[in-house]
């Protein structure tokens, strides 16, 4: 099971409506994952020479006391953290590497979601109308959001095997199916460096993707290669900066949806998913094709 | 509109379905309309009376699955397993149909205006269905009887272990599954086809079209086919 959706609004005039449009999109596939649930949402673009992280812990009250104020004096940098349930969005001019290695060495239990300029990863255990409410999806406003609504099938309910996944600066990777060889490309692609959290096979998409993108290829070639090497059943939705993408493997098993009208691209697994959006009633409805890359916004 | 309406918002999928079940034999009020659809699943499922339903919107999965006798029209898009086993009547969808479309049907006739995703017609089992767009992959798998007939392209592997469907398609096959084999388009196909083509409302002419089939070897016992 599991239930993914997109949204990407390209009238301007609806995007501080974005959370109360999409928030009954992941709210409506609850039967389809009521065990976890997730969502990214692209907004407050940070100026060019910052990055905006989202971190996540299990022990909020001590790991956020006064994470902002050492690590400013530890970088000397200017940060500032926002609070939002057991997330926090921490925005900060320093090197984003050395960000990384301070929280490593200062605050081992903090775990980095996703990084960038725009997104923001939001993602819990418990029914998705809870993960929602947690992080005032229904307030948010911004250009698009991705979200993903968990059964678990193939390792354990937890905030951290919950989706979507980070695969890079601004991207991120929501996932219904289930990967056949992702315990082989696992031990591959940590002899490579990447770092896995979890025994979870769409982390290791996406950090097959990760190690993709930072070789330095497009996400149309990443997805091209990921297609050859990644073996099993998805829908996949992936987020980017400027938009979203799909791709459904060659057999297109799981289910998909997507509809167009001139205000809004949205995908779903189910149709019921979209039907509340402004003028869905005649919007274009269709299934994507297996083994194509679906584009919308600027992706490359 | 004489007929009567029922608001899904308001009576939930078993309430729309639980009138139209409620209704006696022979009863005169044959025209319903289901409005507020919302993509809800199983709408209209398991009709068994000679009535004409529409569909005032798009639909989830499976609907109109398992109808006998009923005239079902949907006004928007279908989900996966659009009229999936249906027995008898007719389920119509103006757009698209997600997979799966008439899997398992034994009979009646099923017309996709727009084009349908993979595994149209898996298993059907007597089902007429005609498409007026395209078909996705693997569509007719294992097709045991019936007729299919596609208006646009048909995806890969079409008719896969197909049995004695007849299909039918205008455009391009991607690729043809295994046993499945094109074959010589006689007058009583040509005849066939302009019948369905009729029933469904659809111009367009039966000459243009190629006739899909078994090629028999696989589904009979061949010790050869043994590893």
């Amino acid at each position: 099971m599991c239930g993914i959706v997109g949204l990407y609004l390209k009238n301007t005039d609806l995007r501080p409506q974005l959370g109360a449009l999409f928030e009954p999109m992941l709210v409506e596939m609850t039967d389809r994952g009521p065990d976890s649930a997730g969502f990214a949402i692209y907004r407050n673009t940070v100026e060019q020479a910052q990055t905006k992280f989202t971190l996540a812990c299990n022990d909020p009250d001590n790991q956020w006391k006064s994470i902002d104020t050492d690590m400013e004096s530890a970088l000397e940098c200017n940060v500032t953290v926002q609070i939002l349930g057991d997330h926090a969005i921490l925005v900060t001019d320093a090197d984003a590497d050395g960000v990384q290695n301070w929280l490593r060495e200062n605050r081992p239990e903090i775990r980095i979601v996703g990084s960038g300029r725009s997104i923001e990863i939001f993602k819990q255990t418990g029914l998705p109308q809870d993960v929602a409410d947690q992080f005032d999806l229904a307030k948010a406003q911004g250009s698009h959001a991705i979200g993903h609504t968990r059964m678990a099938t193939e390792s354990a309910v937890t905030t951290a095997g919950s989706h979507p996944f980070a695969t890079g600066l601004d991207l991120c990777l929501v996932h219904n199916g289930s990967l056949s060889n992702h315990n082989r490309l696992r031990r591959k692609l940590e002899r490579k460096g990447i770092v896995f959290q979890t025994e979870n096979d769409t982390e290791v998409a996406a950090g097959y993707m990760t190690s993709k993108l930072a070789q330095g290829e497009t996400l149309i070639q990443t997805l091209e290669a990921a297609r050859k090497d990644l073996d099993g059943f998805y829908t996949f939705c992936i987020g980017t900066a400027e938009g979203f993408a799909v791709m459904r493997d060659p057999i297109a098993c799981k289910h998909a949806v997507m509809a167009e009208t001139d205000d809004w691209v949205a995908m779903a697994t189910e149709y019921r998913a979209i039907a509340h959006l402004p003028g869905a009633d005649t919007a274009r409805i269709w299934e994507p094709e297996p083994d194509r890359i679906y584009t919308w916004g600027h992706v490359q | 509109m004489s007929g009567n309406n029922l608001d899904l918002k308001a009576l939930g999928v078993r309430g729309v379905n639980a009138a139209l079940y409620a209704l006696p034999e022979g009863s005169n009020e044959v025209e319903w309309v289901i409005d507020n659809p919302r993509g809800l699943h199983s709408i209209a499922c398991g009709l068994d009376a000679p009535i004409s339903v529409t569909v005032n919107g798009h639909a989830g999965f499976y609907c109109g699955g398992m109808n006998q006798k009923a005239d079902i029209t949907i006004r928007g898009h279908a989900g996966v397993g659009l009229a999936e086993n249906m027995m008898s009547g007719t389920v119509r969808v103006t757009g698209n149909a997600s997979e799966s479309a008439g899997a398992t049907g034994c009979g009646g006739l099923l017309v996709i205006e727009g084009d349908a995703s993979s595994r149209c017609g898996i298993s059907m089992k007597g089902i007429d269905i005609v498409v007026g767009g395209s078909i996705g992959h693997m569509s007719a798998f294992m097709a045991q009887a019936g007729h299919l007939v596609v208006c646009g392209d048909a995806g890969d592997a079409l008719g896969d272990s197909i049995y004695e469907a007849i299909l039918f398609v205008r455009g391009t096959v991607a690729s043809l599954g295994a046993d499945c084999i094109e074959k010589e388009m006689r007058p009583e196909h040509l005849n066939k086809l302009a019948e369905l083509l009729k029933s469904a409302g659809i111009d367009a002419e039966p000459g243009e079209f190629r006739r899909y089939g078994s090629a028999r070897k696989l589904y009979n016992f061949d010790i050869d086919n043994a590893y």
